[in-house]
This record gives C-alpha cells, structure tokens and sequence, in this order.
C-alpha cells in the first residue's frame, strides 16, 4: 500500500515546526536570513521543506494561510523517469529518494519536475540534487515523516493514499473546502495531498497541470526508438547495397562496351 | 596523435595573428575548464536553481550538436544516395561534424555537477530517459566518427590500416547515420517532458520531429559556410555548383519543416499566440521569418541561388535560425515558468569561446596535414597557407 500525507491547509497554523523537526531528523544546516516560514520562505539545498505564508482573499476580507511545501513524492515522478543514472527512485511505500553515489549533476531532475522542487548545491565542487525524502527510513519502518509526528495542529494526517483520499473526501463534503484535492490527479497523482478553503492558485500551487503522467509523454516517444532505429538502419543497408550494385553494373557495362568497341 | 612515421618532421601549422589570437582564446578556455572542475559550477556559473541548465547545454550542447548535423547528412548523400557531385564536400564536412562533437562532449563534460561520476549511465541504466539515449547515441557517434576519420587519418599515419579500416566503412558509415538521426531527435525530446512549462510556441510532441529536420537542414548550411571560408583562406575557388544543389536539398526540407509547424501550431490551437506581440512571440516570429522563409525565398530563386551571396545569406540565415530556435527553447520559452534570472558569467563565455577557438585551430591543422578538401593547391588566390611540398606530396601519393 503506497503512503502519503494529506495537508488540510485550513488546520495549519504556520509555526514551522515541521521545518524544524525536517532540519532535524535531516540534520540540514541552519541558515541565518534564510527564511523557514513566510512570505519569502522558499525551498532550497538545506530547506527540504518550508510554510509559505499566502495572503489571500476570504469573504472580502485578506486572511492568512500557510502552505507546506516540499516534494510531492508522484505516483510516476518526472524526475525520476528523467534521471539517465538512476539516482532518483520511486520506493513502493511512496516516497520518491535520492541516491547520491548514483548521480552525475545533470540537473535534468530539476528542468522534469513540475513543481520545481529539486534543488542544487551550487557552492559545493561535487554538488548533490537535495529535496524532502519523506523521511523514507521511518517511512519504511510503518513510521510517519518526522514533520507530521511534530505537527501541533493536526494540519497533517499519515496513512495510506486511498484512505487519505477517502478522509479528504469526507472533510469537503462537511463544507468549508472547496471540491478539489491537489495531488489527487495532478500530474498522474501524488502521494501528498492538498485540501483548502480557497483555489489554489491563489495559494500559489501550479494549477491546470495535465493529469498524465509525465514520463508518459516522454516513453511514449521513446519507445519509437528501436523499431526507428532498426527501420531505419535496414532502409539504409538497402539503399547502400542498392546504390553500390548498380555502380558496379554502370561500370561494368562501361568496361564491357569499351572492350567491344576493341574487338570491332 | 603520434607521429610515428617517417613524414614526422613534415606536420607544418604555419602561426599567423588570426591563428596567435585563437591560440589564446583556447589556452585561456582551457585553463578556465580546470578552474572551473576544481571549484565546482556554482562559482564559475550564474546558474541557479531556476535556471539550472545555461549557456553550456543550450550552446555548447544543443546548438553544438544541432550544427555538427552535416556530417551525417552529408554521409547520407554521398556515401549511401552515392551522390557524386557531392563527393568533393564529404570530408570536410564529416571532419568539421567530428570536431563539433568532440567539443560538444568537452561542453557537456563541463557542465555535469559530479565530474567524477560521468560514467555512471554505461553501467546504472536510466532507459527511460531521454538523456540517456542521448548520451549513448552521442558517445557511440562520437566513437563511430573517431574510426570514419581513420580512413583519412590513416593515409598519413600508420598506413598499414587503412586497408582494415576500408573494409569496416559501410558499417560504420550506417551506424553513423542511424545513431545521429536518433539523438538529433532526442535532444528535442528532452524537452517533451516541459509539459506546461515550455511555452507554446515550442512544446510540441513533434519536438524531435523539428529537431531532426533542423539538424538535417541546417547542415548544408554549415558546409556551405565551411567551403567559402576555407576558400578564402587558402585561395581557391568554392564549388558554387556543388553547394547551389546541396542547398536546394535543404529548402525542400525548409518547406516540409514550415508547414509542419503551422500544421501543429494550429492543431494544438496556440496560432494565436505567433502575434500575441510578447517578446515569445517576437522571438518567434524572428525564427521563423528569417531562419525558415528567407532562407526558402533565396533558396527558390535560381538567381539568388547560384550566386555567392545567395548562398552565404541563406547559409547564414539557415544556420543563425537554428541557433536562435535552440535557444528560445532553451531560455525564451522556459522563462515564463522559470522566473528568477540567468545571463552567463564571464567564465561560462570565456569556456564557450575557447571550446570553438580550440575547434577552428584543431580544424586548420587537420586541412592542412591531411587530404580533406578537394582541388588543395591548385590554388588561384593570394594567401596559400598551404606550403608548395603539399601538392607534390599529393601528386605522389
Ligand atoms: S514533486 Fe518533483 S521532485 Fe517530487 S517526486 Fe514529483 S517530480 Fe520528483
Ligand atoms: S542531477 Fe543527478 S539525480 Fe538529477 S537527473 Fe541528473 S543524474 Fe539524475
């Protein structure tokens, strides 16, 4: 059974406690002027996650709510089916994690995800892809993420996709959502999941992503490759052959009328 | 190379103020590449983590490889189609495509964060990438290219295997067309998974498709550059009939590769946005016009087409519209989505420039030491480069 987490945005009280138990469990470095929460808060190399204060319009009236951000850990991660080595692997428990030793710095990760999430050490000389790993030991383990064991608000909830899907559900129908949970098709769908009380474009998601998966855009090219290669490989071999036998016979015939022309 | 034989007292690369200046461009770049290995990118780059892939990969790689295309369509044509007329421009135009890739890998050998690990995708296969064909095809080729070339080099240095080498070619010269013809189109595929964030104008699924074409298109383009500037340099006349042919093959094309995207544009329902007056639009636009139906224009005016400047405008304007579409791929088109802001530092130039210095030198020494162009030393003009022992060394052999 694959595992996520559901967000109720409208429970998050924006401490960043989950930032702190992230850096912790992590062990990320503490950035001085680097923002965890807030209008600036964005993820970096050491910031896997960050609560990102949006100002929004409620009813009229400007209100605060604080979206969790970190990876999203798809169902069929682009940045996984964009890695050429391997480094970055869907788990079956869900999360989607980084094998450092594998990886080559391309950077393609990065240009793949729709949601922008993998970051770079770019002051290092050998310089890691670094983005949330959804704590995939503990995860492994039956154990939740170390943010959502830290969360005081009950704004995130740990268990099985389908059950979080179907919790999510429930909570819209009881009214104050609206009808839409991010990361259910998104992209093909994610493991983490997102229900609000206002769009979430306003809160600053990337919204009318295609609900394909995205490696299928690629594969569905990719997997021309062979027979294009033999087809053409093959047409090619017979326009070599054909091409040069008929050289011969134009020489051939050259030679034998010359020798004709000899004889008489 | 070693030389190894008796003409080693022979290689000559007369120094002249065009070839001290280039040699200095290409040392500079060269030590910027160690400077730049040992620090890492993010002090020798401006890149960042919305702009993580610059000048390297969009110039060095993309327009890099797009360019190196004449030597595989020039393969096609005269050592498969066995287009005579084309057999006089057949090697310097594999030579420079040879070239062209070997800067392309040293470009992208740079641009690679974990140096050390540049071998991990031959043994940790990532098959459901898109790079990682691209990275098999272009070394494979790049291999494939280093043997064609064998047959030349091979005239000159260790003769003995030539004769083995001859009897390989065929193979090699069928690889050496299917491998590019897939990673031509790759390259553009890699940005097939830009869904939604490449800009309109330029996502497509028939990315590779147009990638393909403008590689095929463009090479002629190149060889025709190629012939007049060598032309001039070593003073003999360019086969202006040859290249008014060659060219022609590449309108055709222009003209398959125009309707193509108006067909896709239209299909995909993002025709508007060509004169929406953006600067994607404008870019566009500027692609097309002067890259695509120029180009078509001068290429179906016979007049135009047999002149010399007919074809040193339509080679220019072919070859500065490839260069511009992979970049608007590249950045015009991922700006929007991106955000943030990238202009490449001077060290990320200086690398650029002295990759193509090192190219042009490494070019001018091969011409000049090996049997490349056609009617060498019968020249007619002012500047032989070329010293008189060459002809009769030629005559003789
Ligand atoms: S959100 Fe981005 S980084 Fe995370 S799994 Fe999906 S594609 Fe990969
Ligand atoms: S940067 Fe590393 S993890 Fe990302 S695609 Fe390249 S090799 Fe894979």
């Amino acid at each position: 059974m694959s595992k996520g987490v559901l967000v109720d945005i409208t429970r998050c009280v924006g401490c960043g406690s989950c930032a702190v138990a992230c850096k912790m469990w992590n062990s990320l470095q503490y950035n001085n002027g680097v923002d965890t929460v807030g209008e600036n808060a964005e993820l970096a190399a050491e910031e896997w996650t960050v609560v990102k204060k949006a100002v929004v319009k409620k009813e009229q009236k400007t209100a605060w709510r604080f979206v969790k951000q970190q990876c999203l850990h798809c169902l069929e991660p682009a940045c996984a089916s964009a890695c050429f080595s391997r480094a970055i692997q869907k788990t079956k428990e869900g999360p989607v994690v980084y094998v450092e030793e594998l990886c080559v710095g391309c950077r393609y990760c990065m240009l793949a995800c729709p949601y922008n999430i993998p970051k770079y050490e770019w002051d290092k000389t050998f310089p890691r892809v670094r983005k949330c790993q959804m704590c995939a030991s503990r995860v492994s383990n039956g154990e939740a993420p170390a943010c959502v064991g830290v969360c005081p608000s009950g704004a995130l909830t740990f268990g099985d996709r389908a059950e979080l899907l179907q919790l999510a559900r429930e909570r819209i129908s009881s009214g104050g959502y609206i009808n839409h949970i991010y990361g259910e098709d998104e992209a093909g769908g994610t493991n983490w999941l997102y229900i609000a009380d206002v769009p979430f474009e306003e809160l600053g998601f990337r919204t009318g992503i295609t609900t394909k998966p995205l490696p299928e855009y690629s594969e569905s090219i990719l997997r021309l490759t062979p027979a294009v290669g033999l087809g053409w490989g093959a047409v090619l071999t017979g326009l070599y052959v054909y091409n040069r036998r008929r050289n011969e016979v134009a020489r051939e015939e050259k030679i034998s009328s010359v020798k004709k022309g000899k004889k008489k | 190379m070693a030389a190894t034989n008796s003409d080693a007292g022979r290689w000559r690369f007369p120094m002249t103020s065009t070839r001290y200046v280039l040699l200095f461009l290409a040392i500079v770049g060269a030590l910027l590449m160690v400077y730049r290995l040992v620090v890492g990118l993010g002090s020798t780059t401006n890149l960042n983590d919305q702009w993580p892939w610059g000048l390297w990969i969009g110039f060095d790689v993309l327009v890099g490889v797009a360019l190196a295309g004449g030597g595989y369509s020039t393969c096609l044509l005269v050592h498969v189609l066995r287009i005579k007329k084309f057999n006089a421009i057949a090697r310097a135009a594999m030579l420079t495509s040879l070239i062209g890739y070997l800067l392309v890998m040293a470009g992208l050998f740079m641009d690679i964060g974990r140096w050390f690990n540049f071998w991990r995708p031959f043994v940790s296969w990532g098959y459901h990438s898109v790079l990682f064909e691209v990275f098999w095809c272009v070394s494979l080729y790049t291999m494939i290219q280093l043997l064609e070339f064998g047959e030349v080099a091979t005239e000159r240095v260790q003769q003995g295997w030539h004769k083995y080498i001859k009897k390989i070619l065929p193979v090699l010269f069928i690889i050496g067309i299917v491998l590019p013809t897939l990673h031509q189109s790759s390259l553009g595929s890699l940005y097939v998974i830009e869904v939604g964030k490449l800009y309109p104008l330029w996502w497509s699924m028939l990315l590779p498709v147009f990638f393909l074409m403008s590689s095929f298109f463009v090479g002629p383009a190149m060889v025709t550059l190629e012939s007049f500037l060598g032309a001039r340099a070593h003073g003999h006349k360019p086969e202006t009939g040859v290249l008014s042919s060659l060219v022609k093959i590449s309108g055709y094309l222009l003209v398959v590769y125009l309707v193509l995207k108006i067909v896709d544009l239209f299909y995909r329902g993002a025709a508007g946005l060509v004169f929406a007056g953006n600067l994607e639009g404008n870019m566009f636009l500027l692609e097309m016009i002067a890259g695509v139906i120029i180009p078509i224009i001068i290429c179906f005016n016979s007049k135009l087409r047999n002149s010399n400047a007919g074809l040193i405008g339509f080679s220019v304007l072919v070859a500065g519209g490839v260069i511009l579409n992979r970049m608007n791929v590249v950045f015009t088109g991922m700006a929007g989505f991106m955000g943030g802001f990238y202009f490449p530092s001077p060290i990320e130039w200086g690398v650029s420039i002295g990759l193509i210095a090192t190219g042009v030198l490494v070019y001018l020494f091969v011409v000049e030491n090996f049997k490349i162009l056609p009617g060498e030393g019968k020249g007619t003009g002012t500047m032989p480069l070329v010293s008189k022992d060459r002809t009769s060394q030629k005559l003789s052999a």
